[in-house]
């Protein structure tokens, strides 16, 4: 039998994160990866790092976020050297454009709010009328209907698929495996904490992490953890690679360092389906047009969907099962921005074993807590 | 590199390459006109500004694009030949187009 200090079920964005941040503080890591006929956010998604807009009534999730856009510079840079990949990560700033009086003031009032709810931290959003936008973004024409946009130093964009491979090849790099086409079916109490098992193999771990996305409820029912999570579907646009025009990331539309715009993402309720419709595309496109008309003359190559991993109030579930300690289950819905965290602290709290104050607000305990208030 | 053999039948007509005039037979798809035309390629790439010549001839490659009529990143090999296209042959990355 295979063992290893720690598995890891899923090498999707969470669990490659925290497979690599174990790794890295010299952890004997294996991560099972499922096959590709999955459903892998990590693969379908829009790459921002992301911190403007989230949070509200979540005080601990606005850190989060915070923390972990402040420690993504760092974590770029070492992923570049130890990996050995550039992961296209750029922290300039991010915008959220607004159409229209009212929804810019709906958006300043917003920000406002979400401030106000965590009064130690700086202002680090700011409103930017038409003529300051136009300011910033000398090269893009906008739509009459622009109003203005709400702007965030702290947000940043990266290119995705590279930074799951450099992530896989991180984890290799620092002496841990990475094992595809390994569906993990069952997970027990063994002789050495837990026997991990796949349709014709077994495992053996101290430690089991499962991070499996969507397919995460059914395996971490196997420990006693009981995870809400429901898929939500994402379909996104993709143009041809067109001379660099747009400076900064917004939500929604942005130029990767290829020269393609991406353009995202719908929000849709349609459980474990990751197709794509034409109403959705034209959806999308006219939002993007709204913002910028020249590109109606851009050819679109891809229309794509991936299903996001959500929970009941949006906000991430870390938690360690009672009934088998050393056993933990993670969810969040935006894996891309709290990967640097994840490397950082999530893995860090695992290896001791306890999950720290600032992280025991994610425990999924929090669903019946409210049931129980509510009534 | 390709030579057309043209049938008696099929008309002719003038499409225009960069400026020079080529005859293509009506009905054939543009980017067949373009593998037989000096210097036999319709592209060259958006980030290492290689040559890209038609290759799949079946709308997934994306490598026979090139500017017809004014639009660019057009899939040659998807569009019939008309009498008196103009066609240019496409340079890395486009400007935001107009
Ligand atoms: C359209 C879209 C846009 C998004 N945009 C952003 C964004 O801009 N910024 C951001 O921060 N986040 C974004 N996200 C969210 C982000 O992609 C997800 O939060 C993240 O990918 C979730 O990571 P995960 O590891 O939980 O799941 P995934 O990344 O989906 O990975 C799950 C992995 O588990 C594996 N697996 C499943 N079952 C098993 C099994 N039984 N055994 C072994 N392995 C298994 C799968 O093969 C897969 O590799 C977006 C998501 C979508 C869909
Ligand atoms: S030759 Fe492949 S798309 Fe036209």
């Amino acid at each position: 039998m295979q063992s290893a200090e720690v598995i890891i079920v899923g090498a999707g964005m969470v669990g490659s994160a925290v497979a690599y941040g174990l790794a890295r503080a010299g952890r004997r890591v294996l991560v099972l990866d499922g096959g590709d006929g999955d459903f892998r956010a990590a693969r379908a998604n829009f790459g921002l790092v992301w911190v403007q807009g989230k949070g509200a009534d979540m005080p601990a999730y606005q850190v989060l976020t915070r923390d972990s856009s402040d420690l993504w510079p760092q974590f770029a840079g070492e992923l570049a050297e130890v990996a050995g990949v550039p992961v296209d990560y750029e922290r300039k700033g991010g915008l959220a454009f607004c159409l229209g009086d009212r929804d810019f003031e709906a958006r300043g009032l917003a920000l406002h709010r979400l401030h106000n709810q965590l009064s130690a931290a700086e202002q680090d959003c700011e409103m930017l009328d038409r003529v300051a936008l136009e300011k910033r973004l000398p090269r893009v024409e906008f739509g009459n209907n622009v109003s203005g946009a709400s702007y965030c130093w702290r947000d940043g964009q990266v290119n995705p698929l590279r930074l799951l491979q450099a992530m896989h090849a991180g984890i290799e790099r620092l002496g841990g495996r990475v094992l595809a086409a390994c569906e993990v079916s069952q997970i027990e109490r063994g002789e050495q904490g837990f026997r991990v098992a796949t349709a014709n193999q077994v495992f053996g771990a101290d430690k089991v992490v499962i991070a499996a996305g969507v397919a995460t409820k059914g395996l971490a029912l196997q420990v006693g953890l009981d995870v809400p999570l429901r898929p939500q579907r994402g379909q996104v646009l993709v143009t041809e690679r067109m001379a660099p025009f747009l400076p900064l990331p917004a939500s929604g539309l942005r130029q990767t360092a290829e020269g393609t715009v991406m353009i995202g993402a719908t929000k849709e309720e349609v459980g474990l389906d990751a197709g794509t419709t034409m109403s959705s595309a034209a959806y999308l496109a006219d939002k993007a047009l709204q913002v910028v008309p020249r590109l109606a003359g851009a050819r679109l190559v891809r229309q794509w969907s991936g299903l996001r991993v959500m929970t009941p109030d949006s906000f991430p579930v870390y938690a360690q099962s009672q009934s088998h300690p050393g056993a933990f289950a993670l969810l969040c819905h935006s894996g891309v921005t709290l990967a640097a965290c994840h490397a950082e602290r999530l893995a860090e709290a695992i290896d001791r074993g306890v999950l720290p104050a600032n992280l025991e607000p994610f425990h999924h305990q929090r669903f019946s807590r409210d049931v129980r208030q509510a009534i | 590199m390709f030579v057309r053999p043209f049938d008696s039948q099929q008309k002719a007509v003038p499409v225009v390459i960069d400026g020079e005039t080529v005859m293509a037979a009506e009905g054939e798809m543009l980017a067949s006109v373009l593998l037989r035309t000096v210097p036999f390629y319709t592209r060259t790439t958006p980030v290492s500004e290689s040559r890209r010549a038609p290759y799949c001839l079946m709308g997934v490659c994306f490598d026979c694009l090139a500017v017809v009529d004014g639009v660019a990143s057009v899939q040659t090999c998807l569009v019939p030949v008309r009498a008196g296209m103009r066609v240019e042959r496409q340079h890395g990355r486009r400007e935001v187009p107009l």
